[in-house]
């Protein structure tokens, strides 16, 4: 079984993120970046469905220069091959480009049996790519899986809802994406980083795929950030002194904040 | 010009650009691994003296590949001295009772194994040791003979074909729970006085009872070996090695992992230090703000930096197959007296909070007190070095 997992490179959510000035675009040269973490689950699921049988993992990214880090990590966990689709004109693209490029970069590769991605990007955090993705792909798409399994030409996941769990069955190729729920996603061994050195990364640009600029960037983008403002510095908390009648206070205080 | 970004108050020196990409990647899935698996158990452990599922543990740190992890062959990952000397570092950034674990079981059993025993040793033992599956310990030190090894008093005795081990040896990690100790023994001078043996704990005669009341290396099994009439066959000694230098060869490897590790309990301490100094006020200001506090962390930075480059240096040495044992013992005698004082004057900074265990200081601090004695005590290499530099042996 082939697999394709799209994975992001995003900045690291333990030090500081920014936007750039001029565009308002999320800063990713700037600063430290790394795989996406929901994108380390995608990844380990797709590496258990290939050891149990057989086949290839192929990961795929779009980004800039450094998103090579998030390719060179999923190759260190075990993935057989990379792709790198970077092109200064996806700069600023949206989750509707995004998916376009995706969609022609995973073709291109051949025609995987299951396309697995993350829930969503730490970054953007929207969630969208996958079912842009699978519609591009004319693929069933099957999200925030929990569980996964594949028998003979079938995918089944489950989704847990708030309500429900539901049991979801769907046709080979297909679309996934799965949940932090999934699995424990593995540490790459030193074996596993030693190796990563010799696997083939490819890097294409949108003439690679047949895609013209103008459909892609900044500019062809749906959706713009207009404007941003950094996040107030955390005010210091309500501190209650007791004069006998510290619990009233405390009582008082959480009633306020509606949590009794 | 673009802005230059913030130093990075824990790499001031910029030892970092020293290392390849590769030995970074090495350091950060180890880092993963611990902040995930161990960091946030092993006070406790170290509190009740236990390693909660050590043998899972164990297998763990072998699939990640840290088991023997400098060796060639036989299911190890065959890394570079400087790639295992970081894994040291962060190992020991934890606590020195995890990175004993794999000190021992890869420097000392496994090397030992690799480096003087038979290729039937090396199958049957240095497979499922590297996977984490089987345990090793070395038995060398013995309850009245510590840094003066080769009075030895435990005996290796020809019995027809097979050996026989009696005696015993004490204060030996992981004794408790391995599988196979490699134990040297005494077998008189007409089979070339010491030797060392590869013997299996299910052995009829080896019993190894836990030494308890320990206040250091708490997360870390420290045993007894008792050998009463241990009966092996023949193949079970390393066939070529005999004297001293079979020992020392394998304790040169660890300590070699002790000049990297020792800097990692200071590292942590040092960092602890510095973050609680900015975060906690007295006299209406942070404690970092205060002359004398910078002094010291300047202090401790400058040691820390300095022992960094001491260990690479040596690493570089050991990669490109130039190190010398007198060159250890300049970085094990360096890096851990100035380690243990890096941890001594961090805890300073967290007044009463240095005592407790909510803070990794202390149990730093005490871990070092072992580290400062085991693998030559500081007043041995201290030794060792006045030999190298007058030619006066001083300690017999
Ligand atoms: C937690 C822990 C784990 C250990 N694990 C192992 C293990 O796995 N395997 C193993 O074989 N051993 C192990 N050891 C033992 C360790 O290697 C010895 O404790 C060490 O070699 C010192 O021996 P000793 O304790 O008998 O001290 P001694 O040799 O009695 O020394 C006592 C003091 O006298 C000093 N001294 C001795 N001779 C001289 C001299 N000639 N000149 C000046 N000063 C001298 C020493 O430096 C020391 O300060 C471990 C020890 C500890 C604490």
């Amino acid at each position: 079984m082939n697999i394709v997992v799209c994975v992001k490179y995003v900045p690291d959510a333990q030090s500081d993120r920014t936007f750039n000035e001029s565009d308002n675009t999320t800063d990713r040269v700037g600063v430290d970046g790394l795989l996406s973490e929901l994108d380390e689950y995608a990844v380990e699921e797709a590496l258990k469905l290939v050891e149990a049988g057989e086949g290839e993992v192929t990961v795929v990214t779009v980004g800039p220069d450094q998103a090579a880090d998030a390719l060179k990590k999923a190759l260190q966990m075990g993935a057989d091959k990379a792709v790198h689709v970077k092109d200064d004109a996806i700069h600023g693209s949206d989750a509707v480009a995004t998916s376009l490029v995706l969609a022609e970069a995973i073709k291109k590769t051949g025609t995987p049996d299951l396309v697995i991605t993350g829930m969503a990007s730490t970054d953007g955090t929207m969630s969208v790519v996958p079912a842009m993705l699978a519609e591009r792909l004319g693929l069933p798409q099957v999200t925030f899986a929990s569980e996964l399994s594949v028998d003979g030409s079938t995918v089944t996941i489950r989704r847990d809802g708030d309500a429900a769990s539901e049991t979801i069955v769907a046709t080979l190729p297909a679309l996934v994406s799965v949940t932090d729920q999934i699995n424990e996603p593995r540490y790459p061994s030193f074996k596993g980083i030693m190796a990563a050195k010799k696997k083939p990364v490819e890097e294409w640009a949108l003439a690679d795929l047949g895609i013209d600029a103008s459909q892609v960037g900044l500019d062809a983008a749906w959706t713009k950030v207009e404007s941003f403002t950094k996040r107030p510095p955390r005010e210091q908390g309500q501190i209650v002194t007791d004069d006998g009648d510290g619990g009233t206070k405390l009582a008082e205080f959480l009633a306020a904040q509606k949590f009794v | 010009m673009t802005p230059q970004s913030p130093l990075d108050p824990m790499d001031l020196a910029g030892i970092d650009d020293l290392l390849s990409d590769e030995e970074k990647a090495i350091r950060g899935t180890v880092r993963a691994f611990l902040d995930k698996r161990v960091e946030p158990f092993v006070a406790d452990w170290f509190e009740r003296g236990e390693i909660d599922d050590i043998r899972g543990l164990t297998k763990e740190l072998g699939a990640l590949g840290l088991l023997g992890m400098h060796l060639e062959g036989y299911g190890c990952a065959g890394m570079s001295a400087v790639d295992y000397g970081l894994a040291c570092l962060e190992l020991e950034a934890t606590d020195s009772g995890v990175r004993s674990l794999v000190s021992v079981q890869g420097s000392l059993a496994m090397f030992a194994i690799h480096r003087w025993g038979t290729e039937e040793h090396r199958g049957r033992w240095l497979p499922s040791m590297a996977t984490g599956e089987a345990i090793g310990c070395f038995g060398l030190t013995e309850p009245d003979h510590g840094s003066d090894p080769a009075s030895m008093r435990t005996r290796a005795r020809r019995v027809g074909d097979d050996w026989v081990l009696d005696g015993a040896k004490m204060w030996i990690t992981n004794g408790s729970i391995a599988d196979v100790a490699v134990v040297w023994a005494n077998a008189g001078e007409e089979h070339g006085g010491i030797r060392g043996f590869v013997v299996p704990t299910d052995s009829p005669g080896f019993s190894a009872p836990e030494i308890k009341h320990k206040l250091s290396l708490r997360a870390s099994v420290t045993s007894e070996l008792v050998l009463d009439g241990v009966r092996l066959p023949g193949d079970a000694v390393f066939p070529e090695v005999r004297g001293l230098k079979g020992p020392l060869s394998c304790l040169s490897e660890a300590r070699y992992g002790i000049v990297w590790g020792s800097l990692g309990a200071a590292r942590s301490s040092l960092d602890t230090a510095r973050r609680y100094s900015i975060e906690r006020e007295q006299f209406g200001r942070p404690l970092a703000g205060f002359q004398l506090t910078q002094q010291k962390l300047a202090d401790m930075a400058l040691e820390l930096v300095k022992g960094q480059l001491l260990a690479l240096h040596l690493g570089r040495r050991k990669d490109a197959g130039t190190l010398r044992p007198e060159q250890v013992s300049l970085g094990k005698l360096n890096n851990i007296r100035e380690a243990i004082d890096i941890c001594r004057m961090s805890r300073t900074i967290l007044g009463a909070n240095g005592i407790s265990l909510e803070y990794p200081i202390i149990r730093h601090m005490n871990n070092l007190e072992s580290v400062l004695t085991y693998e030559g005590t500081v007043e041995m290499h201290t030794l060792v070095i006045g030999q190298a530099m007058t030619g006066q042996q001083a300690f017999r």
